[in-house]
């Protein structure tokens, strides 16, 4: 393998506005296959913007970003920029999964419906397979019983872990979270960590936007500290925790820490 | 790096769990004398009066005429009447939400031209009266006496080239397709397609947009994504409205009577009535019949709208679609 191809995702220079507000102002960031990337942040400071710019939620403003080789949103021919078609976007979304604050659950659809839905809508995986996935992944996240219940009938904690499954259920090659234990009770928080931290064990790459400092210390490869639109600090979260280089990350940490 | 193994994590549980009991005390229950309202029994007893006064009205007037109502108003073409009305109901219905689903995604579309026409179209037909709307679709005729399909323009387009002849493919009389039937239809499908427009417009706009970015996530198509995630959950806001919408076009079925269309419930019951010179009787028909028809509908609505109502009914088919 050469050194690019050890490179999942590859921000380059990344900007984002909206109107005249500019979130991101030049984001430069690599995350290698395999590897657990942690981002940290006042709030406001753009990194969930950032983290839906991975899977093109959102549009550039300027700048490029790459997942698995190929460049999100756009395809270069002739020295210029083509936007991608609806489909073909979906297309290479199919490969990141994604995490919110929110769940996000269909509330319309059971446990086993949310989790299904994209691997039969989307890949065309033959029902009966992708039920016999989803009840595996139902396992792994500790909800086995679960898999007839609608999404209300499930505690924050429990929700979460369907919306992992449900990510889980395309076999994505990259995952992002965005701030998945926010909306969650302090108690439920636990069980929600416990999921990324035995993903994270199996060699998943994943972006994780945070508070849980714990959680970055602990599973965390790499911390990278975003504030007003621009990457602050990173390295490893040991020195980036305990030995802060930058005015703004020894402020930021005196808070939260 | 395909395999996402994760180990199945302890189960979150707090240990097992300590009953706690409450505190064993006598219990005085409340006892009290009730406040007593005069004024309410004053209030009912005159109502009564008040019904009892109608009620010997309805059988004493011989304007009435009962049993000549009875003996007319179940006659055949009284009941085939009522069928008409059934299926300009339905049909109208039927068509006019395919037209709202099409105008509201239009509108929603951010597409300029998509959301001005969608904008005019709804503006026009919910400008309009029905009734204006039925008389202007029967006389619709006027304007076109044929109806041809082919090449727009063709006639400039010819000259143009300087080649004699036309570009048209298919013609029909317009008075044979704007038949009182049919143009009475197209007027209130039109004129229903405004109204549902906007219920699904609110619907499609009462989903979270949560909904729509989780499912792109997943990598499903802005197609897909209507289809199976945000339709089905507007669903839940669009029902009500739609059985109430149901319910108008029922009674609104009667400006057919003005296109005119001849064979429908309002028309053929007036018919009679001017004939027989018994113009009340059957007029207390219409409304004995419309009455009837519309608490059959609410019947229906009721179930549904209890079926879609968040917190009306267990949690399991309150929504449609997705039934895997």
């Amino acid at each position: 393998m050469t050194e690019t191809n050890d490179a999942l995702v590859v921000a380059e220079n990344v900007h984002k506005r909206f109107g005249r507000l500019e979130v991101l102002r030049g984001i430069d960031l690599t995350v290698r296959r395999g590897e657990v990337m942690c981002v940290i942040g006042p709030s406001g400071s753009g990194k969930s913007t950032f983290l839906r710019c991975v899977n093109h939620l959102e549009k550039l403003s300027a700048g490029r970003l790459w997942v698995n080789g190929e460049l999100m949103g756009y395809r270069q021919r002739r020295g210029r920029l083509h936007e991608l078609r609806d489909h073909e976007i979906a297309a290479q979304r199919r490969d990141i999964g994604m995490v919110f604050q929110r769940f996000n659950l269909f509330p319309h659809l059971s446990v086993l419906g949310n989790i299904i839905e994209a691997p039969v809508q989307v890949k065309g995986v033959p029902k009966v397979a992708a039920t016999a996935t989803a009840r595996e992944l139902l396992e792994k996240v500790g909800l086995p019983d679960k898999a007839d219940a609608y999404p209300e009938q499930l505690s924050g904690g429990q929700q979460q872990r369907v919306a992992i499954a449900r990510a889980l259920a395309m076999e994505p090659s990259l995952m992002l979270f965005d701030e998945p234990t926010s909306a969650l009770d302090p108690e439920l928080v636990g069980e929600v960590l416990d999921v990324m931290r035995d993903l994270a064990r199996g060699g998943m790459t994943m972006v994780v936007v945070t508070h849980e400092m714990g959680f970055a210390r602990e599973v965390g490869d790499s911390l990278v500290f975003m504030d007003e639109g621009v990457v602050v600090e990173s390295g490893s979260p040991k020195d980036v925790l305990t030995d802060p280089r930058h005015e703004r990350t020894r402020a930021f940490l005196s808070k939260v820490l | 790096m395909k395999d996402p193994t994760v180990s199945s994590p302890s189960a979150p549980t707090g240990g097992p769990k300590v009953p706690i009991t409450a505190p064993d005390r006598p219990v005085e229950p409340v006892t009290a004398v009730p406040v007593r309202y005069p004024e309410r029994w004053v209030a009912a007893a005159f109502i009564l009066v008040l019904a009892a006064m109608f009620v010997n009205m309805l059988v004493t007037n011989d304007a009435f005429d009962w049993p000549f109502m009875f003996e007319n108003m179940f006659s055949e073409p009284v009941v085939r009447g009522v069928g008409v009305t059934l299926s300009a109901t339905l049909l109208s219905m039927l068509i006019g939400v395919v037209l709202g689903v099409v105008l509201a995604v239009m509108r929603l579309s951010g597409n300029p031209v998509l959301v001005s026409v969608s904008w005019l179209y709804t503006w026009f037909f919910r400008g309009v009266p029905r009734l204006v709307l039925a008389v202007l679709f029967g006389n619709l005729a006027i304007l076109y006496s044929t109806i041809e399909l082919g090449v727009p323009f063709d006639d400039y387009l010819m000259a143009w080239i300087g080649v004699e002849g036309d570009l048209r493919f298919f013609e029909i009389d317009a008075r044979t397709l704007l038949s009182g039937y049919t143009a009475g239809l197209l007027a209130l499908s039109l004129s229903e397609g405004a109204y549902m427009a906007e219920i699904i417009r609110a619907g499609l706009q009462s989903v979270d947009k949560g909904q729509t970015e989780a499912a792109q996530a997943l990598g499903m198509s802005r197609a897909k994504v209507l289809w199976r995630i945000t339709l089905p959950q507007a669903m839940r806001v669009v029902i009500p409205p739609t059985g109430n919408e149901t319910i108008a076009m029922l009674k609104d079925t009667a400006l057919l009577a003005y296109v005119p269309v001849t064979i429908e419930l309002f028309y053929q019951l007036q018919a009679i009535g001017t004939r027989s010179y018994q113009i009340f009787p059957m007029l207390v028909a219409a409304c004995l019949w419309y009455l009837a028809i519309t608490s059959v509908l609410m019947v229906g609505q009721y179930f549904i709208e209890r079926r879609f109502n968040p917190g009306q009914r267990g949690l399991r088919g309150r929504f449609v679609g997705g039934a895997h």
